[in-house]
């Protein structure tokens, strides 16, 4: 009894398993068009893309006890408080002593938010660069801040944004939910139906193991994805640098089964070939990774099979 | 293992001495000063869409660093839609022409340029030439991206400034010449 019981159950769960083309998760493109999300954000607010006021027309708040000798640094740093919804986004200007600062971009935000102003918002976890939650736009550039250090020249004044084109939460943390949706999508595991051979592990060899190097380092703080011009237009359809770099690292892997399935959820117009190598990503990675390189052999890789 | 993780911790619980009596403040229990409030699953739901469109965008493209990355890209994307559209008015008025009487022909429109000054000649082809030279040059920047090559950092900015260069002085040359 239990024995056809287990058999009828597997039974129809294989063949309740879809074909290939139903089973594709978020990346495709609908057939029916959906409205975007930001497309509501739209109607709700008029303008979502609020300017922020300039430093120039905020306080300063300055170093609590300035010595002689001091360093003083200026810092603006993006405001905006979801308590009150309607303001404008502004850029606060800090003053910091040097000489009391750590050497890092992180250790002036903790040192506000210590001394200076607690409501100041940010993510940070590891402080070395491991974890990805201090990304954010410094001086123009995404990076951790954690690994960039401030420049030591007091004349020149740092700006510090949140990652660009981003939905806002407070102040520097961005909304990463679709981030996170999309780098779900991709399913970001090893995909096999056949057991080891040896019946304990998968064996790689040295050069399969090699391709994976410059892909598993990546930490998914989203500074490439979110330097990407593409990525800002095209958000809710194409995946980004930083979460097709992931997809490669799959598709790449020797003990992985599901290669072929893996490319065809990524062959429609947008999941993958909104990549026009623009090249922002390589060149602001602060792990020092090429998601366009890696982007440039799944193009390949489904060009040339 | 959740059951197995409660039992533990009212295990703790309970030979914690004297927990309910005596608690030294800050040791350990965690003192929360601030007021909160207690939500139900679909109010907080409700606070959060609430919340999200009203949520601004981070300036993207006003306040990111100008780089020969998405510079050059940009500007491969403006030449080639100022080269295409240009071939496709030029094409269509010069069908239209006969028609509506226009005189769009090679010799007409040789005699028309001639009788131009020098610097108007200059400008107009150097007008012509920079998005020719730089769309054509950073195609094939394009086309070796495509096979994979030439993604390290720093040879993706020699080559891109290698374009910017060759176009500008190959724009000039053309300008110049004739």
């Amino acid at each position: 009894m239990a024995t056809t019981r287990a058999l009828t159950r597997l039974a129809t769960r294989r063949t309740a398993v879809p074909p290939a083309i139903f089973t594709r998760g978020f990346a495709s493109v609908d057939p029916i068009a959906r409205e975007p999300i930001s497309k509501a954000a739209e109607a709700a607010v008029p303008d979502p893309a609020r300017k922020p006021v300039p430093e120039s027309q905020t306080s300063t708040i300055k170093e609590p006890e300035a010595e002689k000798g001091a360093k003083i640094k200026t810092f603006h740093i993006y405001r905006w408080n979801p308590d009150e919804p309607s303001s404008k986004p502004r850029m606060q200007s800090y003053t910091l002593d040097l000489n009391k600062t750590g050497p890092m971009m992180l250790d002036a935000l903790i040192r506000i938010k210590n001394e200076v102003d607690p409501t100041l918002t940010f993510r940070r976890s590891c402080r070395e660069g491991i974890c990805g939650s201090c990304a954010m736009n410094i001086d123009g550039v995404n990076t951790l801040a954690c690994l960039c250090r401030i420049p030591t020249d007091t004349a020149k004044e740092s700006r510090i944004y949140p990652l660009p084109h981003m939905y806002i939460v407070k102040d520097l943390v961005p909304d990463m939910t679709l981030f996170y949706k999309q780098y779900r999508s991709i399913k970001p595991y090893l995909q096999r139906d056949t057991p080891p051979p040896d019946g304990r592990e998968y064996r790689q060899s040295k050069a399969e193991r090699k391709k994976l190097d410059g892909l598993y380092e990546c930490i998914l703080c989203a500074c490439c994805s979110t330097s990407c011009p593409s990525y800002w237009w095209n958000q809710e359809e194409y995946l980004g640098p930083a979460i097709l770099l992931q997809s490669y690292r799959w598709i790449a892997d020797s003990r992985d089964e599901k290669k072929a399935e893996r490319q065809d959820a990524l062959n429609n117009s947008m999941s993958l070939y909104r990549c026009h190598t623009i090249l922002n990503c390589s060149r602001t990675c602060p792990k020092g990774l090429n998601p366009a390189l890696a982007i440039a052999e799944i193009k390949k890789s489904m060009a040339f099979t | 293992m959740a059951s197995q993780r409660v039992f533990q911790l009212g295990l703790r619980r309970a030979a914690a001495p004297g927990f309910v009596t005596f608690q030294p403040a800050g040791r350990i229990v965690q003192r929360r000063l601030a007021a909160t409030q207690n939500v139900t699953a679909t109010e907080s739901n409700e606070i959060l869409a609430k919340q999200r469109l009203q949520r601004p965008v981070s300036p993207h493209l006003s306040i990111y660093r100008p780089q020969i990355t998405w510079y050059a890209s940009s500007l491969n994307r403006i030449t080639g839609v100022l080269l295409s559209g240009g071939l496709y008015l030029f094409g269509f008025a010069y069908l239209a022409a006969p028609t509506l009487g226009w005189h769009l022909e090679t010799p007409s429109l040789v005699a028309a340029v001639a009788s131009w000054p020098v610097f108007a000649k200059v400008a107009a082809k150097a007008t012509v030439a920079f998005p020719f030279f730089f769309h054509s040059l950073n195609g094939i920047r394009h086309l070796t991206w495509d096979l994979g090559l030439g993604f390290k950092n720093k040879t993706v900015m020699q080559t891109g400034w290698t374009v910017v260069g060759l176009s500008v002085v190959s724009a000039l040359y053309f300008a110049m010449a004739g």
